[in-house]
């Protein structure tokens, strides 16, 4: 048993049709890239995974246990934690109070120190403001805030986007740790090179229907296959 | 020019006022900022606090007992209207989730007409809160003052309840983003039913306590809630002490501007409110983005 299994989705925003008949499998302790162009449907399909869009048709689950059709808080509970695009930090908290609120419904949550040994800029602002953070800063606590549940599937939204390229390389070795730590994880990035370095496998969208499914080491030796749903060669 | 005496008179008076704008207006505004909905039937719940006084003090001679029993009163009343009618509009436009509050407020209104007629009722003041006090530069109406006293400490209690406790700290992050609050397993529909109710009994209490001030009357709630519409916009919106220092000021400008001319109280009010849209759009507590 996989230990999240999708079959057959189909999602809708409002009238306009996002994903069509979506399958995807992701084994314990893999990293999973989607990739694609903009509007192809990777985001929605995350958004649909959490809970937080409902899907029209198919089934969703987590370790053996249907999820679709559940609140976003059921599912979080389940297991699965997604750090949005959009980071979605609590401006007016502090840091800590952010990582308060995502422990309170953590079955077995991580201590605040073990947090502070991963993300040390996390324990040197604790006491500041979400909205006074950089965008580095934010996305780190945004991760932090996934984490500190102690997910066990983590769904990474762009979590490099937008940022400096020394933050990017620091958030890429995070990444990697925690696949090596062995943190199942569904991660999709428009930087496309980043990814391949950090993920498994890897599935191509295009228009909401998956078009590609292969291993990332394949794709790292030949990225032909990518100019399918890319539109490059990376 | 009015007189000091009379000036310090009304700064007080604008102070009981604005405690009391500040109570009603951190209900809105906590129930705006978490739930997305401005409930357009909050003056006349303020309305159904004050008539439940007047029942709770007629049964029991105590007015302590007619707030502790009017609260509870208040809380099944917010309950019952948050589970049967509010939760299904959360999904709604805002115009629908504003014509139905509008629509409790009338139904709500007009049932209090109803049942105890269109004349004013009296609530008396309680036993302890009868006379004047000296304070030394002038004399004043004990009750105001013990009510200045009470509803500050409901303030800091409720400002505890938001700083202080986990409860706190979710609706705190739900008024920013309830869809995150969510994905992070916290079962926002409770957190909503939560706000609601303690939103409904924070102006069900001022209700209450502004009773033995005034005339109880079915209409009394309406002025009450369009200057704490003026007060959420003038703290921010869905901010807890933008509210209370809104409120304190608004009570502040409409009380010394009567000391000179009553009629210019509300413009005087609109006045700043303009004045602050255009200098500062999100309040002055309020965060930049927020609509």
């Amino acid at each position: 048993m996989s230990l999240l299994e999708v079959e057959g989705i189909d999602a809708l925003y409002g009238d306009s049709h996002v994903l069509f008949d979506v399958s995807l499998r992701v084994e314990q302790n893999e990293v999973v890239a989607l990739l694609g162009r903009n509007g192809a449907g990777k985001t929605t399909t995350l958004r649909t995974l959490m809970g937080v869009l409902k899907p029209r048709t198919g089934a969703i689950r987590l370790a053996g246990l249907p999820i679709h059709g559940l609140p976003p808080a059921r599912i979080a509970r389940a297991g699965m934690q997604l750090v949005p695009e959009e980071r979605a930090v609590f401006g007016g908290l502090t840091v800590e109070e952010n990582l308060r609120v995502a422990r309170l419904t953590a079955g077995k949550p991580w201590p605040l120190d073990r947090i502070w040994e991963v993300f040390p800029r996390l324990k040197e602002r604790r006491a500041s403001r979400g909205r006074t953070l950089s965008g580095g800063e934010q996305q780190m606590l945004s991760i932090a805030r996934a984490l500190i549940r102690d997910p066990t599937l983590l769904l990474l939204d762009e979590p490099f986007e937008g940022l400096a390229p020394l933050i990017v390389l620091d958030l890429v070795a995070l990444t990697r740790r925690l696949a090596a730590e062995g943190r199942t994880i569904v991660i999709v990035e428009q930087n496309v090179s980043a990814v391949l370095d950090l993920a498994d496998r890897v599935y191509g969208f295009n228009n909401g229907h998956i078009v590609y499914e292969g291993q990332a080491a394949d794709l790292r030796a030949n990225p032909a296959p990518m100019r399918g749903f890319m539109g490059l060669a990376a | 020019m009015p007189s000091t005496a009379a000036l310090l008179s009304q700064a007080f008076n604008g102070l009981a006022l604005g405690s009391l704008l500040a109570l009603v207006a951190s209900g809105l505004t906590i129930i705006l900022g978490t739930l997305g909905v401005l409930n357009f039937a909050h003056g006349a719940l303020f309305a159904v606090g004050a008539y439940t006084a007047f029942v709770m003090m007629q049964a029991t001679h105590s007015f302590v007992l007619a707030l502790l029993g009017g609260s509870a009163v208040m809380l099944i009343v917010g309950f019952a209207m948050e589970r049967l009618v509010i939760r299904h509009f959360y999904a709604r436009p805002d115009e629908d989730q504003i014509l139905v509050t509008y629509g409790i407020g009338i139904v709500l209104v007009e049932g209090l007409r109803a049942y105890f007629g269109g004349n004013s009722q009296r609530v008396p003041v309680p036993s302890w809160g009868v006379g004047a006090t000296k304070l030394g530069f002038m004399i004043y109406p004990t009750y105001r003052l013990q009510l200045i006293g009470i509803v500050a400490a409901l303030l800091v209690g409720l400002y505890l309840v938001l700083y202080r406790t986990s409860v706190g700290l979710v609706v705190r992050a739900g008024i920013e983003n309830a869809g995150m609050v969510g994905i992070l397993g916290i079962d926002v529909r409770r957190t909503f039913l939560f706000v609601f109710a303690v939103g409904i009994v924070a102006v069900g209490l001022a209700g209450m306590l502004y009773a033995p001030v005034v005339a109880v009357t079915p209409d009394m709630g309406a002025s009450f809630m369009v200057q704490s519409f003026v007060v959420i916009v003038l703290g921010g919106l869905g901010s807890f002490p933008g509210a209370v220092i809104g409120g304190l000021i608004a009570g502040e400008i409409i009380s010394l501007t009567s000391a000179f001319d009553s009629a210019y109280s509300e413009v005087m009010l609109y006045g700043l409110m303009a004045l602050v849209l255009v200098a500062r759009p999100q309040g002055l507590f309020g965060t930049e983005g927020r609509v």
